[in-house]
């Protein structure tokens, strides 16, 4: 039936299976709109934040998935920004995952941003953050950064939006997204500079808070250790991330899209940031604990009581950081798939728990000796925008699969017989 | 009298004596008062209630007959270095340059709650719900302070309006310069056992400028940096030992003070 | 926000911020206006061939 938005030379299932699969990740969204409506309708208290913490799951999620769709940034300035000059052996392994990655950024960032619009008390004030920018503080340069990098990456999308066959077609289309395609340098440019100072400023964020010793750290100049380990992190865990969708969406339609030496390209750069980032993380604890935290009249344990015990250092920097760098800078380990992609796997955890860690343990940690040691859980209506958000990126990605050229190298590595249709029920 | 502030403003402040506190807690009646604040339907969850002076109770932690209990009120602390102000991304908050009073714009939150995760005292609150009051409350509200609309964050402000309702009555009356009790907030006023000093810390003539000056006096978390302005004054060290965290062996008595346990 | 708004002051922070934030603004609509005014252009020669 829409046989001719699909692409040439490479095969879709029918729309009767595509529609369930489809109305599946609807009700996810039904779910995360109905979240939202109560939230702006009745208020905040639909949530389970309080004074104590006042940033919750969707904090968390929002740093998660800025770090997550780091992948569009860093493998765009890789390709577009010095992939000519430096590293053109990799160009093409990388030419081969950058559509996908930008697909994937675009939602990372989009539902980070609908997020925030659900969880700032006067939504509709929004844009005084822009209005009456304070220069000086973090959050205003990461809104500043996210909103601009969020144009930026529509950008990239129109020219693959536009290389859809049908829109093709019209030539006003076909000759602007053409035209922009040819200056992608520049955007992706503009994105690693906005993407560098957001993802930077997200640490900053919790690193210039020098009324939370667990959260406060020393830095450079105006820039907290934070601000860079959390740009560190997010380049080490977007290319994994980007990896993990591919292979996901490989899985699910039964393809390989992707060469094995974008994998193992992604794979290594992901393993060799997460190394660099895991012993500058180490160094970073080691002197904040014989830092900040003396100073402050602390000691490191202070910090850690059920359920956020000591269990979750080990995890973040540990099982979750350690283990899998070992495993993704190891070739032996990156050439077996199933290591390959639990490597990935425990890449992203570690990253998602360091935001969580920053985020709600922070909060739940009193400062004044008298003060409370509180505990968080998200409600339903909280669990709805997330999954919502979920729903949103896998309806979108499957949208951009389906109808547009997503992979350069499908029609290469699954050659339809001459004879065939370019769309079968399978 | 002779301002040492050079820069011609005022330092406001406040030192509390913990020893006649008696945790009736008034203070946190009269504030609630005087500001609107809004009234929680279940006043019980004080992790969402409003209260911009919340008093604490504190324990020396012995047992019979060696309890002791204590309680400190704590407003905003009015930090010379707020940790609060910088973070703001709408500029919704500012320490005043003449008053050094933390402002608060609700007008321009957009309720992020980033203040409220920098403050390590919690003296930042949440407007969670719509605000309301019980039947009749509305009565008494004040018109001198704006009540908060939802999602907006709050916090004691020093009365700000009664500094505004004193200097008006002084310039009517010709004068630039406030006297020392022209201008009280509403639980400096209402403590019935005057535990609360307030005034112009760095005016010598002001009594909290001589309180600041006693050995028995400290400050909530003083190893921060925050600076704050609200004093406190026990002559009980295991008191002062709850102000901040200190590692072992590191808590000192102030030179020559004999603990009065 | 704007240079141009009431009680605007060029503080070293907004120097830095706001100057930064405006070069890059300015780069992205640059480009896209190359983008545009290319296309245009060549829409008009196709329009004539």
């Amino acid at each position: 039936m829409d046989l001719a938005l699909i692409p040439n030379g490479v095969r879709r299932c029918s729309l009767k299976t595509f529609a369930p699969w489809m109305l599946l990740w609807l009700a996810l969204i039904a779910w995360g709109l109905v979240s939202a409506l109560l939230c702006l309708y009745k208020g905040l208290n639909q949530t389970n934040m309080n004074h104590y913490f006042a940033f919750g799951l969707w904090i968390v999620f929002d740093l998660s998935v800025i770090a997550l769709g780091a992948g569009a940034f860093f493998t765009g300035f890789l390709t577009h920004v010095i992939g000519k000059a430096f590293i053109p052996s990799c160009v093409e392994d990388l030419k081969a995952v950058i559509n996908a990655a930008v697909v994937i950024g675009f939602i990372c960032y989009s539902s980070a941003i609908a997020m925030l619009g659900v969880d700032i008390g006067q939504p509709i004030r929004g844009w005084f953050i822009f209005w009456h920018a304070n220069v000086h503080s973090m959050l205003t340069e990461v809104s500043f950064c996210i909103t601009v990098y969020l144009s930026v990456l529509t950008i990239e999308y129109l020219p693959i939006i536009f290389s859809n066959r049908k829109l093709k077609e019209i030539p006003e289309i076909d000759i602007f997204g053409n035209n922009l395609h040819h200056i992608v340098a520049l955007f992706a440019a503009a994105g690693a500079f906005l993407s560098f100072f957001h993802q930077g400023s997200l640490g900053g964020m919790y690193g210039v808070l020098f009324g939370r010793p667990f959260a406060f750290r020393e830095g450079l100049f105006i820039w907290p250790w934070t601000f860079f380990l959390f740009i560190l992190s997010a380049i080490a865990a977007g290319p994994s991330f980007t990896m993990l969708c591919i292979w996901i969406t490989q899985k699910v339609t039964g393809k390989e899209l992707v060469k094995r030496s974008s994998f193992a390209l992604l794979a290594k750069i992901s393993g060799w940031l997460l190394t660099t980032y895991i012993i500058l993380k180490i160094i970073d604890t080691i002197s904040w604990a014989y830092g900040v935290v003396p100073r402050a009249g602390l000691s490191f344990m202070d910090f850690y009581r059920e359920p956020y015990g000591l269990w979750l250092f080990i995890a973040e920097i540990g099982i979750f950081g350690i283990i899998p760098a070992i495993i993704l800078i190891t070739p032996r380990f990156r050439e077996k798939d199933g290591l390959l992609i639990i490597g990935a796997l425990m890449n992203v955890t570690g990253i998602v728990l360091n935001r969580f860690v920053f985020t709600i343990q922070t909060l739940a940690i009193p400062v004044m000796p008298f003060d409370k040691f509180m505990t968080y859980f998200p409600t339903w209506q909280e669990w709805g925008i997330a999954v919502g958000a979920l729903g949103y990126g896998i309806l979108l990605f499957s949208l951009s699969y389906r109808y547009l050229p997503l992979f350069p190298q499908e029609v290469e590595l699954n050659p339809i017989a001459v004879s065939g249709n370019t769309a079968k029920d399978f | 009298m002779k301002k040492e502030n050079s820069a011609g403003g005022t330092k406001y402040g406040m030192v509390i004596d913990l020893d006649k506190c008696t945790g009736c807690g008034v203070c946190t009646v009269a504030c609630a008062s005087e500001n609107n604040v809004s009234v929680l339907y279940d006043e019980s969850d004080k992790t969402r209630n409003i209260n911009w002076l919340q008093v604490y109770m504190v324990t020396n932690g012995k047992k019979f007959p060696e309890t002791q209990i204590a309680y400190i009120p704590r407003p905003c602390m009015q930090c010379d270095n707020p940790p609060c102000v910088p973070v703001c991304p709408a500029t919704a908050t500012d320490r005043d340059p003449n008053t050094r009073i933390v402002s608060q714009i609700y007008t321009r939150c957009i309720g992020c709650r980033y203040c409220m995760a920098a403050c390590p005292y919690h003296a930042r609150s949440f407007n969670w719900f719509d605000p309301s009051f019980p039947e009749g409350m509305d009565r008494y509200l004040s018109p001198e302070v704006s009540p908060r609309m939802r999602g907006v964050v709050e916090k004691c402000t020093f009365c700000h309006h009664r500094f505004m309702r004193a200097k008006a009555k002084a310039f009517s009356e010709g004068r630039r310069e406030l006297e020392e009790n022209e201008y009280i907030p509403a639980c400096v006023e209402g403590c019935p056992v005057k535990a609360i000093t307030f005034g112009d810390l760095d005016n010598p003539g002001h009594k909290v400028s001589k309180l600041i000056k006693s050995p028995d006096v400290f400050r909530l978390l003083k190893k921060l940096g925050t600076e704050p302005k609200v004093y406190y004054s026990t002559g009980k060290s295991w008191i002062r030992r709850m102000a901040d965290n200190s590692l072992e062996g590191e808590f000192k008595q102030p030179n020559g003070q004999k603990p009065r346990e | 926000m704007f240079p141009f708004c009431f009680e605007w002051t060029w503080t070293a922070g907004r120097l830095i911020f706001m100057g930064l934030l405006y070069m890059v603004l300015g780069a992205i609509s640059l480009g896209l206006l190359y983008a545009f005014v290319k296309t245009w252009l060549k829409l008009g020669k196709f329009d004539k061939s």
